[in-house]
């Protein structure tokens, strides 16, 4: 439904989007995950048709969004992410204009408003002027906006930023309606959470570009082995750490042994099963370590994105933090 | 929350789809919505009217006290200080009204309200631009209008029948002129700063540069020669005219530096003018509009 394909976006000597390609097949919830500054807005900015790459083709539901932008966009629903309402305006007044630019029908108009209204609850906020709404509220409003014209592809930048929780647990449910009722749905997010709890398929974004793809089970699954983590009292010294450690990285099963001196010395474990968790309680027992908890999960998004990139999201995004410019941002948007 | 039915969401079927309208019912679809929006936002804060009628008012009572007591001789015909002034502030009415035309357009620029106006199919974005000029020609005129009565009600006179249309088809002309100027700028500026320094340093020089104040023959020669070349003066002489009660076309409006103006050159001008600035930013709107 959607193909972006070796697409490049430089903004002067920053490269945006470095040979970045994507398949969205029809009626996928799809995420694509990244820290910020990865090129999810560039790439979400480039499929809604308001920024020409360099170089690379974008085609939407067979149509070249290069070649024939006004077709794509009938298809487009884009919720982007700080969009500017207008604050003098009501809901609905809003909803109306957008009716409008997409020649919308009065009458049908009038019901869809209602509808979406409805859908997303909105009621006693819809009269009021947009001026006054909480960031979900907002959020919602644009979520309304995006779907007036029910588009065939619905695109969202970062939908979840900073809401409240009943606003989020609103627009997921609304997105897995619209993707069980054919719609696609591109979300894009920081959040490993927001893409594990609602995607079909994601694709893991870093510097520009796609270094990850896939059905989040079969990408965790494809990593492999348990996560244990286990603390043999609640506060351990480093020199005790170091000794189970040892310990450890001598059973057989176990992959890998990490001292996590953030989190009081407590040992951070990849191992190949079920089986060998047993294994270690053995081995502990008969070294004389005590254990004071042992906590066993699977691979997660971030063991996934931790494996691509080779530094964890939270990382990631801390690194970028540090060099994005705000304002040079806000600059490449404005037209 | 109410669970919607499948219908609400399910995308639309091609043939639901708006491909069969006409061009026409699209572009005044999308150009009526955008215009209602700035009227709506203008009914909500009245601000920009209000001080739009304002400002010339005060110039109006100010500067006819100022010079109510100019000596015989200096206007032409004898007439009175407040009626020459008249037609200078209607004319400034309007053209400050129109110089802040790019301001709204700066502002969604700025806070990226344009670009849903772009995401959206628009069938010529276009609709934008006319949105824009729709909206300020009427208010411009709409505070123009007040102002005349207000002058009327002064006892400045007021332009009968074919004058009164004279003086309109002249404001609409110059109206259009500037909004083209105002809006080319507020897409080749960089920010609201900018559009409204050049707005703050284009009013009052142009103002005084022009016949608003005093006649030409009041003025050193360089003055006239700027005041018979600014385009405010070519929309204040025919309205000075049609207030003194001649709608002739042909009839000598202005005697400048350089020969005669009838009210007709002035119009001629105005229109020029008005053509050549829009086709001067048409290549700014181009670039940033697609």
């Amino acid at each position: 439904m959607i193909q972006l394909d070796q697409l490049s976006k430089s903004f002067g000597p920053v490269t945006a989007l470095d040979g970045f390609s994507l398949h969205v097949p029809a009626g996928s919830l799809y995420g694509l995950l990244g820290p910020n500054g990865a090129g999810k807005t560039t790439a979400l900015r480039i499929l809604c048709t308001l920024l020409a790459p360099d170089a690379g083709s974008v085609r939407v539901a067979g149509l070249d969004a290069l070649q024939h932008p006004r077709q794509v966009r009938e298809h487009l629903g884009y919720v982007a992410q700080e969009v500017a309402i207008d604050k003098i305006l009501t809901g609905r007044e809003m909803l109306r204009l957008q009716g409008a630019l997409y020649h919308l029908g009065a009458l049908h108009l009038r019901q869809r408003i209602d509808d979406l209204i409805q859908l997303l609850g909105m009621d006693d906020w819809i009269d009021r002027r947009c001026g006054t709404y909480s960031g979900g509220m907002r959020r919602r409003l644009d979520l309304a906006s995006g779907l007036l014209h029910q588009p065939s592809v619905l695109v969202l930048d970062e939908p979840t930023v900073g809401l409240d929780i009943e606003s989020r647990a609103v627009i997921w449910q609304v997105l897995r309606q619209l993707r069980d009722s054919g719609t696609t749905v591109l979300l894009s997010s920081h959040y490993l959470e927001e893409i594990d709890a609602l995607a079909d398929r994601l694709a893991i974004i870093d510097g520009g570009r796609v270094i990850a793809e896939g059905n989040p089970e079969d990408l965790k699954r494809a990593l492999g082995g348990d996560r244990v983590t286990l603390r043999v009292r609640e506060f351990s010294d480093a020199p005790e750490s170091e000794r189970v450690q040892q310990v450890l990285q001598a059973c057989p099963g176990v992959r890998q042994v990490v001292v996590n001196r953030a989190q009081g010395h407590s040992l951070n474990l990849v191992v190949d099963g079920e089986a060998v968790i047993e294994q270690l309680r053995r081995q502990l027992s008969e070294a004389q370590l005590p254990v004071f908890s042992l906590s066993q999960s699977r691979p997660s998004l971030d063991d996934v994105y931790l494996q691509a990139t080779g530094r964890t999201l939270r990382d990631a995004e801390l690194e970028v933090a540090g060099i994005r410019d705000p304002k040079a941002e806000r600059k490449q948007a404005m037209r | 929350m109410t669970s919607a039915s499948p219908l609400t969401l399910s995308a639309a079927t091609p043939d639901q789809g708006p491909a069969q309208r006409s061009a026409f019912a699209d572009l005044s679809q999308e150009t009526l919505a955008l215009t209602r929006r700035l009227f709506l936002q203008l009914a909500r804060r009245p601000s920009t009217l209000v001080a739009g009628v304002l400002q010339p008012l005060i110039w109006l009572v100010l500067f006819g006290a100022l010079f109510a007591k100019a000596p015989e001789g200096l206007l032409p015909d004898g007439m009175s200080y407040g009626r020459f002034l008249g037609a200078g502030v209607i004319v400034f009415t309007a053209f400050s009204a129109a110089l802040n035309a790019g301001l709204p357009v700066m502002f969604d620029r700025e806070f990226g309200f344009l670009n849903r106006l772009l995401v959206a199919p628009l069938r010529s974005r276009s609709s934008i631009v006319l949105a824009s000029v729709l909206y300020i020609t009427s208010l411009s005129l709409i505070q123009s209008l007040a102002i005349m009565a207000t002058a009327a009600l002064l006892g400045y006179g007021w332009p009968g029948g074919a004058g009164l249309l004279l003086v309109l088809v002249t404001l609409l002309l110059l109206v259009f002129a500037v909004t083209a100027l105002s809006l080319g700028l507020a897409f080749a500026l960089p920010g609201h700063i900018e559009l409204i320094a050049v707005i703050f340093v284009a009013n009052l020089p142009l103002l005084f540069a022009s016949t608003a104040l005093a006649p030409i023959s009041f003025m050193p020669s360089w003055l006239g020669w700027l005041a018979a070349l600014n385009p405010l003066t070519f929309a204040i002489e025919p309205i000075r005219a049609a207030y003194a009660g001649s709608f002739s076309l042909q009839a000598v409006v202005l005697e400048a530096p350089y020969g005669d103006l009838t009210a007709l050159t002035c119009l001629g001008v105005l229109a020029a003018l008005a053509l050549g600035l829009f086709l001067l930013i048409r290549p700014v709107l181009d670039r940033k509009l697609s």
